[in-house]
């Protein structure tokens, strides 16, 4: 038997690392005055965040949880229990880490449902840009999150505002999937009623459309916070600050303990804000039962 | 007669849907029938060729079974959907012709549309669906809100303004998209199957209410039913439809002393529907259905899973080979009989298009379920004796 159908033949080569490292080298080189304008953009968006997360007192943020898990659920022992895990993170020293964990995780969403919601719309309006769409972002969704650190580090450099890029690529798959999707259910004869009483296409996105698929939306920004809570680590590889780099220094360290204190932190506000943003999508759901 | 005042009027409108429209309207021309067009070009034909007039102030009533078109018709009157050929009037003016505002302003001002299944925003209250028309060409708040309520009071609902859609009844619904159609205080007011939806005591009710409104308010409408009671208390014109084309157009009375064909007599006699339906009309899936290769213990677990005491039997290709009943598969199970010698064959069977009438000797003698089959024997649905004596009342 030929050795070439034992063995992958050698002869055979197809080279796309050479090319994607030379468009990203070119990129470097040509682009540089653009990307360091992404990055300044990002860098005081990041530090208003940041501002607004830190300004809130801590105790204000524990009543906050309080009061919204209240709202939600009508729980009591449930908003005693979320305040009380807000609570303990602190308790662990880590509330400041949290503050900028938490500073990365709110840019990257802000960003994400800009660029996403829209895109949504657009996806969900046209069947050729829902097939062009698909795709990609099937690939966003499965590619290893590592990857997408490295084009980051070497357009943006290191720190928080790439890691925010990083987030937000990978985070932004949910928003523009869900936000199609939930418009594309909307009951066909209700979008028929909007269009016989003489709505423009913008009057019925606007009027009835998103109004009615506002509660799928609101399961893509949940998605997409969840999505970039879980970035939080893998982020840290490339000089995010917060309770990812905590976690990759007890890593380093073999420090168990530490490790641990940052990763339950990390669930713990995970928990928490998943909980939130899933109340209030029920909340939308039963109102828009018929 | 000459001094009608037709408000709309339609003419030769058709609507194919598929890739080879003109190839199916070489067909059509030719005199081939609705289904072999399908069959040769792949075009369907929802509505063939046809032609009305409506006038001011009446309601006309097109009536005719679930595939026969009339859906289209009225979605093509305020263009949801464009016709393919033919042209629509409004007040001698073609709506075809309409550009981009003309059409808005068309929906906006001069016709308005009331659904099937409401089709009402959960997400606003009562109050601003009702609103909504007024709201989309740009009433300001306390003129659409005073118009609205007025509106509200005339379908009586007075005081459930503030309320959710989710809280009302589907009577009360249907009130809302009556009054939200209304609302914008169009000419025509197009109805589609709008109390179908509706228990029969409900129906009634709506039905007097729409007549009384009618006077009142003296609007055009275009009404949809398959109802023929429905039809007959309602038109003051009645078009019988049938596959996409219109089979005869004239008044309750004309129609009744005079109808056109059997198929027109025999929708308008009530008391007989067996004559118009046929057995797709009626028939189910069936909800015990096994392969013959199965055993006879899974019959057992699919009869006790749906509380039924006889399973349908088909083979690999989903051809019809018999019947198990609950005793013979129990026979099975206790080693008494082989499975294949349990299965109940030459049962009596029928097709799709048999009309109950037909149905109704071998129903009366039959001991189970009538399977249906298609003409290369797979089974496609039963009919039970419960819904062959439905379909008779």
């Amino acid at each position: 038997m030929p050795e070439w159908l034992i063995e992958f033949p050698s002869a055979i080569q197809l080279n796309i690392k050479d090319a994607i490292d030379n468009f990203v080298h070119y990129l470097v080189v040509n682009w540089e005055p653009f990307f360091d304008g992404v990055t300044k953009v990002l860098r005081s968006f990041l530090s208003q965040i940041g501002y607004v997360v830190e300004i809130i007192p801590w105790w204000l943020l524990i009543v906050l949880v309080f009061l919204l898990t209240w709202k939600v659920g009508r729980k009591l022992s449930r908003a005693l229990l979320y305040s009380a895990l807000l609570f303990s993170i602190g308790a662990m020293g880590l509330w400041s880490l949290m503050n900028t964990t938490l500073t990365i995780v709110i840019a990257s969403v802000i960003i994400s449902i800009l660029i996403g919601f829209p895109l949504g719309i657009l996806v969900s309006s046209s069947n050729r840009s829902n097939v062009i769409m698909r795709p990609i972002l099937d690939t966003m969704q499965t590619m290893p999150s590592f990857v997408y650190l490295i084009p980051a580090v070497m357009l943006l450099g290191l720190g928080n505002v790439p890691a925010v890029i990083a987030t937000t690529i990978y985070a932004i798959p949910p928003m523009i999937r869900l936000t199609s999707h939930g418009i594309r259910q909307v009951d066909n004869e209700v979008v028929e009623a909007a269009r016989a009483f003489g709505s423009t296409r913008w009057q019925s996105l606007i009027k009835v459309q998103i109004p009615q698929a506002l509660p799928t939306i609101m399961a893509g920004v949940n998605q997409t916070i969840m999505m970039a809570i879980s970035m939080v680590v893998t982020c840290s590889m490339i000089g995010a600050t917060g309770l990812g780099q905590e976690v990759l220094i007890s890593i380093n360290r073999l420090e168990t303990g530490r490790g641990f204190s940052a990763g339950i932190s990390i669930v713990i506000i995970a928990i928490i804000i998943d909980r939130l943003t899933q109340g209030i999508v029920k909340k939308g759901e039963e109102t828009n039962e018929q | 007669m000459n001094n009608k005042d037709i408000i709309l009027k339609i003419e030769s409108l058709s609507k194919l849907y598929g890739v080879n429209k003109s190839a199916a309207f070489n067909m059509l021309g030719k005199g081939m029938g609705k289904n072999q067009v399908a069959k040769e070009s792949g075009v369907t034909v929802a509505v063939n060729n046809i032609s009305f007039e409506v006038e001011r102030g009446k309601i006309f009533v097109l009536i005719g079974l679930s595939g026969s078109g009339k859906s289209t018709v009225i979605r093509c009157l305020n263009l949801l959907q464009p016709p393919t050929s033919g042209d629509i009037l409004f007040e001698g003016k073609s709506i075809l012709g309409f550009n981009k505002k003309e059409l808005l302003d068309f929906r906006r001002r001069k016709i308005s549309m009331v659904f099937q299944n409401f089709g009402l925003m959960a997400h606003r209250n009562v109050l601003d669906n009702v609103a909504y028309g007024l709201e989309i060409r740009g009433a300001n708040r306390a003129e659409r809100q005073s118009r609205a309520m007025e509106m509200i009071k005339l379908v009586g609902l007075e005081g459930w303004e503030g309320k959710n859609i989710s809280q009302l009844s589907g009577g009360m619904r249907q009130r809302v998209g009556i009054a939200r159609a209304l609302a914008n205080d169009p000419d025509v007011l197009l109805m589609d199957e709008p109390f179908s939806a509706l228990d029969p005591l409900v129906r009634r009710d709506m039905q007097f209410e729409l007549l009384s409104i009618q006077k009142k308010l003296n609007k055009t409408v275009v009404f949809i039913t398959h109802d023929i009671n429905e039809a007959f208390k309602l038109g003051n014109t009645v078009a019988i439809m049938k596959d996409g084309e219109i089979i005869q157009i004239d008044t309750p009375e004309g129609m009744t002393s005079n109808p056109a064909n059997d198929y027109v007599e025999n929708f308008i006699n009530s008391a007989d529907k067996a004559q118009i339906y046929s057995v797709k009309h009626i028939m189910q899936t069936p909800s015990c259905l096994i392969h013959s290769r199965d055993g006879a213990n899974y019959a057992l677990k699919q009869m006790r899973d749906q509380g039924v005491s006889s399973a349908y039997v088909v083979d690999d290709n989903l051809e019809f080979v018999g019947i198990l009943t609950l005793d013979n598969a129990v026979k099975v199970k206790a080693g008494k009989t082989a499975f294949l010698d349990a299965i109940t064959r030459n049962t009596p069977t029928t097709t799709e298009d048999v009309l109950i009438s037909d149905l109704l000797p071998v129903a009366a003698a039959a001991q189970f379920p009538i399977a249906v089959t298609d003409a290369d024997h797979h089974l496609t649905g039963i009919v039970t004796k419960a819904s062959v004596l439905s379909s008779l009342v």
